[in-house]
């Protein structure tokens, strides 16, 4: 048994390589209800059940928003709501072709012993779970795994468990029908340099796909969520363009080309720097033998947030934002992105010091 | 580890603060080409650690960095270069280092004495052979053989790099047993290997190479026998590359066995993905190495599979394991024949899938038995035998490019060349 090749395998496939078509990418849109209370209250919106089914309902039925991406990921909740007409958000996404996901984690919980390191649990009855979220529409899984550099960290303790844990959740996915997506994110926090980004993510990611392999996880049916590989948000930005290198080395030196598409996450970067950053790695003149796109949350959504205020009368106005974003990072995983994507907001750093979901 | 509640970290004051060594490196520093990727200009100083110095950091003035992703020593620009020039498309390796031992075994089925002169007259047959040399990107040398000139004086090293073929040279010390196991082994040679590296470096070698064996059995191979030769390699990496040479990363899995091709790819897969797993912990260049696998295939007492097939799951089971960074794999012939040596390299290089590494051979016997045959130890059968030799180059080159027709005519060509349990 080289990777376990269960009855999904050739779906699992076929998915996981429509996820990372060029062209397309994926709108993170699982913010639980706690996190999603956040956002809400940022823009003096109550956190109700309703209001929080007017935000996705404004975003998956966005005129033209949805060429641009090929997956969303919802939280649970979502995955069973419809549109204020009474449609299943599912069918709204598979109508357009985008494809359904559901986070499956619960939340990160600390190791003791080390200086706020964490694991991810969700591991109880999961097989259930996702077997159920099948049913229910979905196609891929996401799983958040958090490590941090400090002084010492990430330890080996919390690079192992954590490798270890995104490795059991793929296998369970996969087990069920769902594409993984994996998801080892360094925060950015701290004031260190590029380099020292460069060589944890390395020896993280190295760690991640021993782990796969071990639990014969079948890559061509996964997808690769990481963070970009930048200097600390407490040190000194360098550009696009060196964010790129120094990116793609580290995955090419550890991600195996089976592996169809790598879906970066955003972290605290502005809506703008996010998207300059991935257009500089998809011009980049090395070759990359998987496609690199996004799976961005706040800086696909922060000023439509904004432009949408919950009021009613904002929601064209806003869906026209988050069409721009879309269609900017759409370019972007082309290489063909040329900047400024609709103004101010779009520039303004989503990052909060030790960001919790 | 630090304590929480004092409000200083411990300290350990290194004398001098080299270690950020990779910080604030102009932009313009940085060069790439389309099949690598930025490497550092090697003009800078860096600071060499012991492993002790890094154990001992858990207690580190709070403000140093410990950065090190791979090593990038003063060698990192030549190391990149010439593992990128061994990959060339159309080229490949001939392996001819065989040990005194070894090599004796091959004059002895050829009748031939085994004495230095002998040793020296069919290197220098392969070396000199008209034409060939456009077909190969480097040959492994024995230690003996790297100090050995042609019967006009002229050393085999220069002949090989006016021919734009860089030298090699193995460096292992061969296998002993691990105790405990059903005959498993790892391989020797750490001992001195960086004075000997240097060594080589200066007598002209460009790259080494280093032979890991595991086997297939009912418990084989075991972690032990896994982690032990992923360990052995990355040693060896690690050190080449601070002495200059790429280092082959060679973890032969051998075809002995009634095992089907299954069983081969599960077998493979787990021991490159540990191959990678202890190359990134030591700090190996990717960039500045290349890889000598099998190709996945049945067991040797297996019905034979057509080379389709050994193609997909060869090339599926690097796609899965092998980083894109590692620009070339070239493979080894195990007991194949010739013939199909060439013909399952050409079938992977038709394979219409994506290859982010080049795929070519690092034949011995797959390019030699033939013309060792035609020789014979014979001067006036010199000219034949070197027809012979250029025709499996050609061949191979071919295969490499994914246009070999087949049947690059010799005598012997399907001569299986497996032996059981094969001794170098």
């Amino acid at each position: 048994m080289s990777a376990f090749v269960g009855k999904y395998a050739d779906e699992l496939i076929k998915t996981a390589k429509y996820i990372a078509t060029p062209g397309k990418g994926i709108l993170a849109a699982d913010e639980s209800t706690g996190t999603i209370g956040k956002r809400l209250s940022s823009i003096n919106v109550e956190n109700t059940e309703p209001n929080r089914q007017a935000l996705r309902e404004l975003l998956f039925t966005a005129p033209g928003a949805l060429t641009s991406l090929s997956g969303v990921i919802l939280f649970e909740e979502t995955l069973y709501q419809k549109t204020v007409s009474g449609k299943p958000f599912v069918e709204v996404l598979n109508e357009a072709g985008v494809i359904p996901g559901i986070k499956v984690d619960k939340g990160t919980v600390e190791l003791a012993g080390t200086n706020g390191e964490t694991t991810t649990q969700g591991f109880d009855s999961l097989g259930a779970r996702c077997a159920q979220y099948y049913k229910a529409g979905a196609r891929f899984a996401k799983w958040r795994a958090v490590l941090k550099i400090g002084v010492v960290e990430p330890t080996e303790l919390a690079i192992q468990q954590n490798a270890q844990g995104l490795a059991r959740y793929a296998i369970i996915c996969q087990e069920n029908g769902l594409v993984p997506i994996v998801e080892p994110e360094v925060l950015t926090d701290g004031n260190h340099g590029i380099e020292k980004c460069a060589d944890v993510t390395e020896r993280v990611l190295a760690a991640v796909y021993k782990a796969l392999n071990d639990h014969h996880v079948l890559l061509e049916g996964t997808l690769l969520k990481p963070n970009m590989v930048t200097p600390g948000s407490d040190s000194p930005k360098v550009t696009p363009e060196v964010i790129a290198e120094y990116t793609v080395t580290a995955l090419r030196r550890t991600v195996p080309a089976a592996v169809p598409g790598i879906v970066f996450l955003s972290g605290g970067q502005s809506e703008e720097e996010a998207t300059l950053n991935l257009n500089a790695m998809n011009k980049l003149e090395v070759l990359k033998p998987w496609t690199l796109t996004f799976s961005f949350g706040r800086a696909l959504q922060q000023s439509t947030l904004k432009t949408w205020g919950g009021k009613v009368d904002n929601i064209g106005k806003a869906q026209e934002v988050f069409l721009t974003r879309c269609k900017a990072n759409s370019d972007a995983t082309l290489g063909k992105y040329a900047g400024g994507g609709a103004g101010g907001l779009a520039s303004e750093s989503l990052f909060v010091k030790g960001y919790k979901y | 580890m630090i304590n929480k509640s004092q409000n200083q970290p411990l300290t350990f004051l290194y004398p001098h603060t080299t270690l950020t060594f990779l910080h604030r490196l102009p932009l313009s520093s940085f060069i790439y080409s389309p099949n690598s990727l930025p490497f550092f200009p090697s003009q800078f100083s860096h600071t060499k650690h012991s492993p002790s110095l890094l154990v001992s950091s858990c207690f580190i003035f709070f403000h140093l960095e410990i950065i090190m992703t791979a090593f990038v020593g003063k060698y990192a620009d030549e190391l990149i270069k010439n593992a990128a020039y061994i990959g060339t498309p159309g080229k490949g390796i001939l392996a001819a280092d065989e040990s005194t031992g070894t090599i004796g075994k091959r004059l002895s089925s050829i009748n031939v004495e085994n004495n230095e002169a002998n040793r020296r007259a069919l290197r220098e047959l392969l070396f000199t052979t008209p034409g060939a040399l456009q077909y190969l990107s480097g040959v492994i040398l024995f230690e003996e053989t790297l100090y050995q000139n042609t019967t006009s004086g002229k050393p085999f090293v220069e002949v090989l790099k006016e021919g734009g073929v860089l030298p090699g040279i193995k460096v292992d010390k061969g296998a002993v047993e691990l105790a405990g196991t059903i005959g498993e082994t790892t391989t020797q040679g750490l001992d001195g290997l960086a004075k000997r590296c240097q060594d080589y470096y200066a007598a002209g070698a460009r790259f080494a190479k280093w032979r890991a064996v595991l086997k297939i059995g009912p418990n084989e191979p075991s972690q032990l026998a896994i982690n032990e030769n992923a360990n052995g390699l990355a040693r060896y990496a690690i050190i080449c590359q601070e002495n200059g040479l790429v280092p082959i990363v060679e973890p032969e899995i051998l075809v002995d066995g009634p095992h089907d091709i299954e069983k081969c790819a599960e077998v493979s897969e787990r021991v490159l993905a540990a191959c990678y797993k202890a190359l990134n912990d030591h700090h190996v260049l990717l960039e500045g190495t290349l890889l000598k696998p099998n190709m996945v295939t049945p067991g040797s007492e297996s019905k034979k599979v057509a080379p389709e097939v050994i193609a997909e799951y060869t090339v599926r089971t690097l796609l899965r394991t092998v980083p894109a960074a590692v620009p070339a794999i070239v493979f080894l012939s195990g007991g194949q024949s010739e013939e199909q040596a060439t013909v399952n390299l050409n079938a992977m290089n038709k394979l219409q899938t994506k290859k982010p590494w080049s795929l070519s051979f690092s034949y011995g016997r797959a390019l030699q038995q033939s013309t060792l045959k035609a020789w014979s130890g014979k001067v006036e059968n010199v000219e034949k035998a070197q027809a012979t030799f250029l025709a499996r180059a050609k061949g191979n080159s071919e295969a490499t490019l994914g246009k070999y027709e087949g049947g690059a005519a010799v005598e012997g060509a399907t001569e299986s060349l497996h032996v059981k349990d094969y001794k170098y």
